[in-house]
């Protein structure tokens, strides 16, 4: 219940900022235009739309969620929920499901442009991949904001936490012809799974393991949140 | 119960300073017992002690029979932070709502609670274009809703003009009188006379714990400004 009413919440407070929801709406549709017109017909737009369909939901997310969580630090808010009866799931979850919807109405926009507009190729689960993809960019957002103290240091970690897992997912480099070593770093980040997950026909395992990921640094998320401070 | 608060030999560091000092106080139930002192002296860190939420160094602090901070008085305390925690891009009701949710109240509960602070033609504007006082009043009415049997404030006068501040404090009396225990802290002198009891604290240390008589007796002036500037200067000495 205190999970729904969290979720209902947020929604709220995005419904009352109308200018980020449309930017939420329409810059992934947007950032692809941009690429369909970059590329010109060449066939490589189809191999890295494809990627930027999975890739997008989850800066964006990522992006929305740490400052929006490091203003409920900010603003006192989190101490004060933290003195009420809400558990640090709830919080977390609703969260989860409020910027989950979020990123599910984004997906859709993105992979209908990109299907319909751009004669992408896109494969049955693309949404689905989308959103899971806008969880774990969330996931990675509620965590790390818990590093941060300043919005300063928040912007930071994007491409402390995005740039890696970008540079290593395949999409510059196949992963078969990088260094042994990179490849097992890239084997232990989430999004290289995202990104399989779009362009394999292992979907459900690839899934399986970026929704993972993402239930976990839930998980550790909750563990960094402390009732008690100094 | 006759304390809703005992504190035990409290000390509290934050960070290389201690902020309180071997603090040891209890709170009547059903009073309304002031935390005056000036800023910086400790008032917010006893407060949160209290609240649960500070991380203390030693001593005990139990609330309502419970060691502060237990999951079971989150349901009994109500804590109105000083800068006010409410979400600005929220209007007052929406605001006021989730509150309500979060305690199993109802709607109707969260709108009593604005016009219980006086904002019930304020409801629908978000919180955010409120006025600092409207704002703080906001703050409080998300408190109210959950009917704590502990309400500790933090500075909740701030801001308000008097009149105002008159029927804040009629109602801090109001909800005493039905049972509930308020703990509401400020800097201004001329409130701690509406207090049952007072405490004066001073760089993280107890210099007076009264009801505001005694220590006007104590002192030997009516005038409670005049008296804290004795004890102070009587302490230090």
């Amino acid at each position: 219940m205190i999970t729904l009413a969290t979720a209902a919440r947020i929604l709220r407070q995005l419904r009352h900022d109308r200018r980020t929801v449309g930017l939420l709406i329409v810059v992934p549709a947007a950032l692809l235009a941009l690429l369909y017109f970059m590329y010109d017909g060449a066939p490589a737009f189809d191999r890295v739309a494809l990627v930027m369909l999975g890739v997008f939901p989850f800066v964006i997310m990522f992006l929305v969620t740490s400052i929006a969580m490091l203003r409920e630090r900010t603003s006192g808010t989190l101490e004060r929920l933290l003195t009420t009866p809400l558990r640090k799931l709830d919080l977390l979850f609703g969260y989860g499901l409020a910027f989950g919807l979020a990123g599910a109405v984004q997906a859709l926009v993105a992979v209908a442009a990109a299907h319909w507009l751009f004669g992408l190729e896109t494969p049955a689960g693309s949404v689905l991949v989308a959103v899971v993809d806008a969880v774990l960019g969330m996931a990675l957002g509620l965590l790390c904001s818990a590093f941060a103290r300043t919005e300063f240091q928040a912007v930071q970690f994007i491409p402390v936490v995005v740039a890696p897992q970008l540079f290593l997912c395949g999409l510059f480099v196949p992963r078969d012809e990088m260094a042994g070593w990179l490849q097992a770093v890239s084997d232990v980040l989430p999004l290289t799974y995202a990104v399989k997950a779009l362009a394999a026909a292992t979907v459900w395992r690839d899934l399986a393991v970026v929704a993972g990921a993402a239930v976990l640094a839930l998980i550790l998320a909750a563990a960094t949140l402390r009732r008690r401070t100094g | 119960m006759d304390h809703a608060v005992e504190v035990r030999n409290l000390v509290v560091d934050r960070g290389k300073r201690t902020v309180l000092h071997d603090i040891t106080c209890d709170i009547p139930t059903g009073s309304v017992t002031g935390l005056l002192g000036p800023s910086g002296s400790g008032k917010t860190t006893l407060i949160r002690s209290i609240v649960g939420v500070q991380v203390i160094k030693s001593g005990t602090v139990t609330v309502l029979g419970s060691p502060a901070g237990e999951s079971a008085l989150r349901r009994t305390v109500g804590y109105v932070t000083q800068a006010p925690s409410v979400y600005s891009d929220l209007s007052v009701l929406e605001n006021a709502r989730y509150f309500a949710a979060l305690h199993h109240r109802t709607a109707a509960d969260a709108e009593r609670a604005i016009t219980d602070v006086g904002l019930g033609t304020a409801k629908n504007q978000l919180a955010g274009n409120l006025s600092g006082g409207q704002r703080s009043r906001a703050s409080l009415a998300c408190a109210l809703i959950g009917d704590p049997k502990l309400l500790v404030l933090d500075e909740p006068t701030v801001g308000q003009d008097p009149i105002l501040r008159a029927d804040l404090w009629a109602q801090f009396h109001a909800l005493a009188a039905a049972g509930t225990t308020l703990i509401v802290s400020s800097h201004v002198m001329d409130e701690a006379g509406r207090c049952d009891r007072l405490l004066l604290i001073r760089e993280g240390r107890l210099v007076a714990d009264d009801p505001p008589a005694a220590i006007r007796a104590a002192a030997g002036t009516d005038d409670l400004e005049q008296a804290f500037l004795t004890l102070i200067k009587e302490a230090s000495a």
